[in-house]
């Protein structure tokens, strides 16, 4: 489904990412996770359309989609999430989601009409649990909250792709696993395929069909869960070193 | 809103057709047709304003709508009903080459208000420098007709001209109702407050802000070219100009910035001052009139960000000023 042969980044003099290769299939979780400052939003963005690639090609669904403007990537059917939560407070909750439907689904161009965005948002509102209640603000959301209409915004976009970026970050431990379940549950119901980055180890290895681990840019481990976290070089540069992975490993062990 | 509006809107606006039959005073009948005009301009402006797009070039629009109109009329004998089409033209085209590389390139916030801050100087220059066509800054007069008035777009009826100030005006606020109503808004708004994520909603951020730029700058050229064809005077301070855009600025943020008919409340109140300074200091107060919005303006920006009429809605509907302020920031 996508295919990412040789990305690179360069800001400046520093390399981001660097000669990055992997494949997603039809249907699974992918999950991607290093230390912070190990390229993985970067790769989210150049996926996204934030930002092109200095080097590399980024192929979906046999295109290459590697420098295109982010609302294309969107149209072509990659939606995404943000690692903070960026809901519009200007608009309520149901236009937040009803915006992404219109504009992330072709939005002017075609036969594609406001109807068809309210059914999106609904579908998206309700999947994860969210009133479908039109006049309710965005304010009145907490952090769970927030996360869930960042989901939400992007599934009305109606990916075939999904990046869920750190999705579970500011969450309680009840949270965590819910919406572990929630994505889990995105791609068995909907048929969505997800690469979902990820500081927290713990819960991500429960949920996700393959990992690839990365470090100052550079894929060091790829495979099965349970392969991925008794890799030396993985406990080295990541266990070893990051604070969120040994709690993540404590919660574990309380599991 | 204060009344059913379904009910206020056809009874006003039949009430407001109904005026110059009824009360012929030709100054108020005057003093009204310029606060429609300007009106129409202010609510052009505010089409960007309100979503914190703040063109400090507006005045070079409206300028490039009226000079255009004029020469097109003096030099080739063009009739305005051509004319202004051209002249919306030269300002759509304009706005585009302005906008487009601002948008492309990320120019932003304040940065944005310099780059049209200089489109409006740019606008005035030319029209001082290239004065053996325009005047200059002495100012400039469209031909009188000997012809058809109606061809030359110049009446001596004030009537007429109040009724095609009043039928502008009201396309002005038709045109925000339907935006305010259209996904084109969420669009916006979501824009306004966070580009990157606006995009990952699947919005063509440039496009959508070049699409309301030049909306807005059509519009504002049309004001334009309809003062000059009320007033048959034109000078690069009434019309274009870095002061007319500041005038824009500080009108709309008294009337309220994010309501339909706070420009209209916002030229109002500018009109009325200056016919206030004008009748009751004359000649002394030249220039008082700046002065006087200069202070005002600090004044809303701290105190009624929402200007005037915004503050005065939400007091109806019982929301309190300052938890909108910090909600609504320009």
């Amino acid at each position: 489904m996508l295919v990412v042969e040789g990305l690179v980044k360069r800001f400046g003099g520093f390399t981001a990412v660097n000669n990055v290769s992997f494949k997603v299939d039809q249907g699974e979780i992918l999950g991607l996770i290093g230390p912070n400052g190990s390229g993985k939003s970067t790769i989210f963005n150049m996926l996204s359309g934030t930002f092109p690639p200095s080097a590399g090609s980024i192929t979906f669904e046999g295109h290459e989609i590697a420098g295109l403007a982010p609302h294309r990537i969107i149209n072509r059917g990659i939606g995404r999430t943000f690692q903070i939560p960026r809901p519009f407070r200007r608009l309520t909750i149901f236009e937040n989601v009803e915006l992404a439907g219109f504009y992330g689904q072709g939005g002017n161009r075609g036969s594609h009409s406001r109807a068809k965005a309210d059914e999106a948002a609904e579908k998206a509102l309700a999947m994860v649990g969210l009133p479908t209640d039109r006049q309710a603000p965005v304010d009145g959301l907490g952090a769970a909250g927030l996360k869930k209409l960042e989901l939400a915004k992007a599934l009305a976009t109606g990916p075939k792709l999904l990046l869920a970026d750190e999705s579970l970050g500011g969450l309680d431990e009840h949270e965590m696993d819910q919406a572990a379940d929630m994505l889990r549950k995105i791609r068995d119901e909907l048929g969505i395929t997800i690469i979902w980055v990820e500081h927290i180890m713990g819960v991500l290895m429960r949920v996700v069909d393959r990992v690839m681990v990365l470090d100052h840019g550079e894929k060091i481990s790829e495979g099965l869960p349970s392969a991925v976290s008794s890799d030396p070089k993985v406990i080295e540069v990541y266990l070893g070193t990051d604070a969120d992975a040994t709690q993540a490993a404590a919660a574990e062990q309380r599991r | 809103m204060i009344m059913s509006p379904r009910y206020a809107w056809p009874i006003g606006v039949a009430l407001l057709i109904a005026l110059p039959f009824v009360y012929r005073d030709p100054y108020h009948l005057h003093i009204l047709i310029l606060i429609l005009i300007w009106s129409f301009a202010y609510t052009s402006w505010s089409m960007m304003g309100r979503f914190g797009l703040v063109s400090l070039g507006h005045g070079g629009f409206m300028g490039v709508g009226a000079y255009v109109t004029a020469l097109l009329w003096n030099h080739l004998g063009l009739s305005p009903w051509i004319g202004i089409p051209i002249a919306l033209l030269c300002a759509g085209t304009l706005a585009l080459l302005v906008a487009y590389p601002c948008f492309r390139f990320r120019i932003t916030g304040h940065y944005f208000a310099l780059v049209t801050l200089a489109l409006s100087g740019i606008v005035l220059q030319v029209i001082t420098a290239t004065r053996d066509w325009t005047g200059g800054s002495l100012g400039y007069t469209p031909e009188r007709t000997k012809g058809s008035h109606i061809v030359a777009l110049q009446f001596d009826d004030k009537t007429v001209w109040y009724l095609i100030a009043l039928a502008v005006w009201l396309a002005g606020l038709l045109i925000w109702h339907l935006i305010d109503r259209s996904m084109a808004r969420y669009a916006m708004e979501a824009i306004s407050e966070d580009e990157d994520a606006a995009a990952a909603a699947g919005v063509n951020v440039t496009f959508e802000k070049l699409r309301i730029t030049v909306i807005s700058a059509l519009m504002t050229a049309l004001a334009g070219a309809l003062y000059c064809q009320y007033q048959m005077f034109i000078s690069p301070d009434t019309v274009s100009g870095i002061a007319v855009s500041l005038q824009m600025v500080f009108a709309v943020v008294v009337g309220g910035i994010y309501v339909a008919l706070g420009p209209t409340v916002g030229a109002i109140i500018t009109l009325l001052l200056a016919e206030f300074l004008r009748i009751f200091f004359g000649t002394k107060a030249v220039g008082y009139d700046n002065l006087v919005y200069g202070v005002l303006l600090v004044l809303f920006i701290i105190f009624l960000p929402k200007g005037i009429l915004g503050s005065i809605l939400d007091r109806l509907k019982g929301v309190p000023v300052r938890q909108t302020v910090a909600k609504k920031p320009a």
